[in-house]
């Protein structure tokens, strides 16, 4: 290899490399997998939210959001925040304690976990002793109380975690200091609640399991589920596993066991616990009164509910999941005001209630969105939309958020420092229900701007008028749903598989999993039509093949009123209804292009007319045929459902105690059996080359307008490529009418090219190269001035990209001229491929094109253009996580997002220009109360008002920890 | 894929067409199937259709997979015979004309001004040899072999396994194991990947060079050690067009012994010159008929190849259809086109000078140091 480098030009490459490249992981969009703990800061106005895989998040100001990660891979059960301080303390499932602070650096906040503890108990005790369950930071900001399982309390100094042994509340204690007849016989259990007296920092409550509250040494028999001491300190709410709660009078001096009332609000039948009691005043009214739980079991033991009560109103707040936390953010800098918004954990989303607006509406979150509220099946990325469709968008996305409150997000903490993004980029996710939806991917939060959904068009088996939110007056108890969590299909035929939306015409065009494939327009009124169907047969008359798939969608036959927004004009159906596999839309020349495992056609839907068909299934290839239940499919599934089978009948035997143990253990005997068969065959695999006869040979997976020199070098025309799994190129040259005959004359297309890959790969793209070798431009962007046209004096090329190598071909006859393996070197293929331009971070003029590639190895490669030669390798998703590979997404600009669960967006940056991620800065808070401050000389402490200032403060305590 | 330009003959089965070439004439007559007579006779045949009685010839035919080989005895004449469906053609040079090498795998592909097509099969040079019953070995087809026996461990072996133009499946399996290696910290057990499966009357097994549980160290010179089953099964059928597999057998018994040993190499260091001495191995010629010894006993062929066979850029020979210029009409061209009625195929090959890439090149490089030497 060196033998062959110039050294002059491979330096200067490099360096040239390094202005141009580099890899990072810049920010998580959408809503956090397996959310499992919430907490909160009133002071710094920041919400945490723990993972089970053990991260932590923190979200402020839109804008304002930091991430954390344990190296332990346990979840998180608590988030803590130090009252007034920026630090937080998390408890992880594997009881250890982490500090976590909000530290600056270079001017922006950094979340750095500064230190970790486990407590240790006497030697011999058992791990109960030391198992932490409750949590309380204290007011001082210097302590942190910890229940445990043994019902002992622990002290411990923070930060740095000193255990004050002296200070430790022990078991035996609290037993000799409580009467023995509240003691009895049995354990007190775990320490299940802590409280800190809100007026008396020296005052705190211990709740233990099996219901003793200490240091008021108040009684129940049924096990306490949680403690909330009233803001003036006058009263104690406890709430209970039967559905209960009571109301403590807390004496002044001396105990009081009169239990001032005692409720089950949805009582009579036996309830589910409440899980959490919160009361707050308000300044001249009844007080909020918030609980979680506490359900009827019987009827609705399954709902996940949160009971708001206020004065007469009481609504029964029904969420899409499991409830994880809730809090209540208050008015005023004391947080002593009035409740102003609920905001609710639950398992799939964020849910923030303003309880300051009539009726209680729901606060649009600006971040936290889930993305998953139906499935996503296919994403898109456009970047730089015109301020004009920009504006039309939102506005028609505005229309469908009336419902909302028109409050601001109430937590604003820290200050983002980003600036602002240089254009405005759309990300379209379609879903499984058949909707698209529109988000605003311009910078750090992944807002929604606007749903589309297509199932409307057709007739399905839901119900238009099968309306959820049907509240009949007087139902109790009072539910009202909320929450946009649902996840629930009502056909999977309706499924988004690709979308193309053009940004200069607002045309956009989605396909779905049943062959089907809309052509819609932007428009800003609602519009009453009748969408026409066009069925195009892919088969083009090949014989003896049964399609065993699902069938084709129903068409409304009657005219469907549309809501402002994309309208569906044109509708095409694929037959048989396949999965479509590729879409292309040229909005220059009104021309939609669709593929499916059988074949693919061109759709002008000018005309709407079907310009031409071209079948690719290979007449051997029966699986293509048969549709998505495929043999190999099958035989999997018939496997795990025997397997399946075998378990049961295990289990059941076991439930029900049979004493026939013969059959027991000819069960045992048959799974054994059928294990050992498994682990007899070793994972193998057949080594073989592709043939033609291969199954899915004939699927398209790319297609791609080009206007370029097919068939002679001195005239250029409209091309059509389609590029399939067998490794087979075609190319269609087009003839267009002039635009003045454009509605009236036909379309022609005749085959021009057909490229057979020796090597037989999956054709996964094409991209034709101008005299410059450089990309052509998208469709009307030379129109809208936005690129330069493309240099039609040079030769063009042709760029096959297969899952193993790139191939460029001279153009118009067709001969390779230069190629790079991929597959052949490192064994990974060719996932996912997309051009995109690089800016250099020195010179402002200078950059170039290039093709970001993901590897099922999960590496992304960026590719020199037009010369083919690899640049930079970097490592980005486990080769594991399949499906994170398969749902990335390149910009135009380097960057990219995929999932990282089904939630969740990773966005990612290849380039050294463009880099979206968060930079905020959060200031301490201003606390005139006991304040763990070091003595650093010349600055005051108090009215600090300047981020600045706040900065420098920062530093030097940094510089004092260090 | 020019299997599927042949159309099965409606005529009877016990004929076959011959189209003979001599020069620019073509001359077709047939043959009885079942009684195809002696080689000789067959010869005498041919001089008297061209009406070339005193010309020495050199005969070869075109087999099902486009190859060019040679009819210089009864064996492979038969095989010829009983092969051709349903034309046999035949090409036939002056012997003083001859060039041997047109003669083996793909010899009518690999000259790069040829057509790459049964369909218009147009060799430039066919050769009839004398009725000497052995030929040289590049008369053969190779179907594998032993390379780089002179730089590799002895317990390791490097096999080559020829599948273009073959109907024959590769025919074998791997899977995930481990081996014991012996590094300065001790015996130490890693990952590998091992040959689980052999197809029966597969390629692979076929040649003998390989066996279950033989490790696969590299893969056309790439070190498997670190990548994953997937991978390794992605980069060998990468590469299956001419795949180099370089394995440490299983059993170490049948090594090639460096020193001495074999055929007639004699001297112990210098391992130049020792191609192809220690015996030949072809298949596919044992017609049912015919005497079959020599398939029957696959022994190995040791070949150093010149680079640019390993560097087969074949694989590459992308086939690129121009359909005409002139339109069907719009409505006809939904209809199955990929039959033109007069298609131009255009072979293009590579440019495999400044252009090639330069991972390409380093991996030309590397395969010429592995043989260079030995030349």
């Amino acid at each position: 290899m060196k033998r062959f480098r110039r050294h002059g030009q491979e330096s200067q490459r490099d360096r040239l490399k390094q202005e141009l490249f580099q890899f990072n992981k810049t920010v998580e969009h959408g809503f956090p997998h397996q959310p499992s703990a919430l907490g909160y800061s009133p002071s710094l106005q920041l919400l945490a939210i723990g993972t089970r895989s053990g991260a932590i998040k923190l979200y402020g100001a839109p804008g304002v959001e930091f991430m954390g990660l344990h190296d332990e891979n346990a979840a998180v059960t608590q988030v803590h925040f130090l009252p007034h301080q920026v630090e937080l303390v998390t408890l992880l499932d594997d009881n250890s304690l982490h500090m976590w602070t909000l530290r600056a650096h270079k001017g922006l906040s950094e979340l750095l976990e500064i230190g970790r503890f486990t407590l240790t108990g006497p030697p011999g005790a058992p791990p109960s002793v030391t198992r932490v369950t409750a949590v309380l930071p204290h007011s001082s900001g210097e302590l942190l109380l910890l229940g445990t399982e043994g019902g002992h309390v622990f002290i411990v100094e923070v930060p740095g975690f000193r255990e004050l042994e002296e200070r430790n509340i022990s078991l035996d204690q609290v037993a000799s200091s409580v009467p023995d007849d509240y003691i009895g016989r049995r354990n007190l259990e775990h320490v299940e609640a802590l409280q800190e007296n809100p007026v008396n920092p020296n005052q705190v409550v211990i709740g233990y399991g099996r219901g003793l509250m200490v240091v008021w040494d108040l009684e129940k028999q049924c096990q306490l589920e949680s403690v909330w001491w009233t803001e003036d300190g006058g009263y104690i709410l406890s709430s209970h596993s039967d559905g209960s709660y009571c109301r403590w009078m807390v004496g002044v001096d001396d105990v009081n066991e009169e239990e001032e009332k005692s409720d089950i609000p949805y009582g009579h039948f036996p309830c589910k616990a409440i899980m959490k009691i919160i009361q707050l005043p308000t300044e001249d009214g009844p007080p909020f009164l918030l609980f979680s739980g506490g359900m009827p079991r019987a009827s609705y033991g399954d709902r996940h509910c949160i009971t708001v009560i206020h004065g007469k109103t009481h609504v029964a707040l029904d969420f899409t999941s499991r409830i994880i936390d809730f809090f209540v953010i208050t008015d005023g800098l004391q947080q002593k005001g009035d409740p102003s918004a609920l905001v609710v954990l639950v398992e799939e989303e964020l849910v923030v209630i303003d309880l300051q607006t009539e009726g209680w509406p729901v606060i649009q979150t600006p971040y936290l969105v889930p993305l998953h509220s139906s499935a996503i099946t296919c994403s898109h990325h456009v970047s730089a939309i015109p301020f004009k469709l920009w504006e039309r968008i939102s506005s028609v996305g505005e229309l469908q958020n009336t419902h909302y409150s028109k409050k601001p997000w109430p937590i604003t903490g820290g200050q983002s420092l980003a600036p602002d993004p240089p254009q405005r980029d759309l990300l379209l996710t379609g879903h499984e229900d058949g909707t698209v939806r529109f988000w605003d991917a311009s910078g750090v939060c992944l807002s929604p701007m606007y749903k589309l959904s297509t199932a409307g068009v057709f007739d399905t088996d839901a119900d238009p008028n099968d309306n959820m939110n049907q509240g009949t007056e007087g139902e109790w108890p009072p539910f009202r749903k909320v929450g946009c969590f649902d996840p629930y299909s009502d056909d999977p035929r309706l499924g988004i598989q690709k979308i193309h939306l053009c940004k200069y015409s607002g045309y956009l065009t989605v396909a779905g999993t049943a062959g089907q494939i809309l052509v819609m327009e932007l428009n800003d009124e609602a519009a009453e039509q009748t969408v026409e169907a066009k069925v195009v047969d892919l088969l083009q008359g090949q014989e003896g093949f049964r399609w065993k798939g699902h069938t084709r969608l129903d068409v409304r036959e009657e005219p469907v009123l549309f809501p402002p927004g994309f309208q569906p004009f044109a509708l095409v159906q694929c037959q048989p209804p396949a999965v479509v596999t590729a879409l292309n839309l040229h909005s220059e020349w009104k021309l939609v292009a669709f593929g499916t495992s059988h074949g693919f056609g061109l759709f002008d839907y000018q005309q709407k007319n079907n310009v031409f068909v071209k079948c690719t299934l290979n007449p051997s290839d029966q699986l293509a045929m048969e549709g998505p239940l495929s043999r190999v499919k099958s035989i999997k599934k018939s496997l795990r459902q025997s397997f399946r089978r075998i378990r049961r009948s295990r289990v059941s035997l076991r439930k029900h105690h049979v004493n026939n143990a013969a059959k027991l253990q000819e069960a045992n005997a048959r799974l054994e059996a059928e294990l050992a068969e498994m682990e007899l065959a070793p994972v193998q695999r057949k080594i073989e080359a592709r043939s033609s006869d291969d199954s899915f040979t004939g699927l398209v997976r790319t297609l791609y307008f080009a206007d370029t020199f097919l068939s002679d070098s001195s005239h250029n025309s409209p091309s059509l490529w389609a590029g399939t799994n067998g490794g087979c190129v075609f190319a269609y040259m087009l003839r267009l009418p002039p635009v003045e005959h454009r509605a009236d004359e036909p379309i022609t297309a005749h085959p021009a090219k057909e490229i057979q890959l020796m090597h037989r790969a999956p054709v996964v793209g094409i991209v034709v190269l101008d005299g410059h070798g450089a990309p052509l431009p998208e469709p009307l962007e030379v129109a809208h001035d936005l690129a330069r046209s493309p240099e039609m004096q040079g030769s063009h090329h042709l760029l096959v990209i297969s899952e193993e190598q790139f191939k460029v071909f001279t153009l118009p006859k067709v001969s390779a001229k230069m190629k790079l393996k991929l597959t052949a070197i490192d064994g990974s293929r060719v996932r996912r491929v997309g051009v995109a331009w690089f800016g250099s971070n020195r010179s402002e003029d200078y950059g170039e094109s290039g093709l970001v590639v993901l590897t099922n190895q999960g590496d992304l490669h960026v590719v020199s253009l037009p010369s083919v030669k690899l640049q930079v390798q970097y490592p980005c998703i486990r080769k594991e996580d399949v499906s994170g590979i398969a749902s990335c997404v390149f910009t135009k600009h380097g960057q990219g997002f995929y999932l990282i669960s089904p939630s969740e967006f990773e966005r990612f940056s290849l380039s050294t220009r463009c880099l979206v991620e968060p930079r905020c800065l959060v200031g301490a808070p201003l606390h005139s109360g006991p304040q763990r401050r070091p003595q650093t000389d010349g600055i005051s402490y108090c009215h600090i008002l300047f981020a600045e200032v706040l900065q420098e403060i920062q530093k030097s305590l940094e510089g004092d920890q260090t | 894929m020019n299997k599927n330009h042949r159309v099965p003959s409606s005529r009877s089965l016990s004929a076959v067409e011959v189209k003979s070439k001599f020069g620019a004439e073509f001359r077709r007559f047939s043959l009885d199937r079942s009684k195809p007579g002696r080689f000789d006779e067959f010869y005498g045949l041919l001089q008297h259709v061209h009406r070339i009685p005193n010309v020495e010839l050199l005969v070869g035919y075109a087999d099902v997979h486009g190859d060019l080989l040679p009819i210089n005895n009864d064996d492979n004449y038969h095989k010829a015979i009983s092969t051709a469906s349903p034309l046999l053609r035949l090409f036939l040079h002056r012997k003083e004309e001859a060039d041997y090498t047109t003669f083996g795998t793909d010899s009518l592909t690999r000259k790069k001004n040829t057509v790459l097509s049964a369909v218009l099969l147009r060799p430039d040079a066919n050769k009839k040899k004398p009725p000497v019953i052995i030929s040289l070995p590049r008369d053969f087809r190779p179907v594998s072999s032993i390379i780089d026996v002179d730089i590799l461990p002895e317990t390791h072996r490097r096999v080559r396994l020829y599948k273009h133009g073959q109907e024959k499946p590769l025919g074998f399996y791997i899977r995930d194991g481990s081996s014991v290696r012996v590094t300065p910290q001790g015996l130490e057990k890693v990952p590998g990947i091992f040959i689980s499966r052999m197809v029966p009357g597969g390629l692979a097994e076929s040649t003998g060079l390989l066996a279950v549980n033989d490790e696969v160290l590299e893969v056309n010179g790439i070190e498997v050690a670190g990548k994953s089953l997937d991978q390794v099964t992605d980069m060998m059928i990468a590469n299956s067009h001419n795949l180099i597999i370089t394995v440490k057998p299983a059993n170490q018994r049948n090594n090639v012994v460096r020193s001495g040993g074999g055929g007639g190499g004699g001297a112990a260091s210098g391992s130049s010159g020792r191609s192809s001495d220690s015996g030949a191995s072809y298949y596919g010629y044992s017609s049912p008929g015919g005497v079959g010894a020599a398939a029957s006993m696959p022994t190995h062929i040791i070949q150093n190849f010149p680079v640019g066979e390993i560097e087969s850029d074949e694989e590459d020979e992308d086939l690129v259809i121009e359909v005409g210029g002139e339109a069907e009409p719009i409505r006809r061209t939904g209809s199955n086109y990929s039959m033109p009625s007069l298609p131009r195929y255009e072979p293009h090959l590579n440019l495999r000078s400044a252009t090639t890439s330069t991972l390409a090149m380093e991996r030309r490089s590397l395969e010429e140091d592995g043989t260079v030497i030995t030349l």
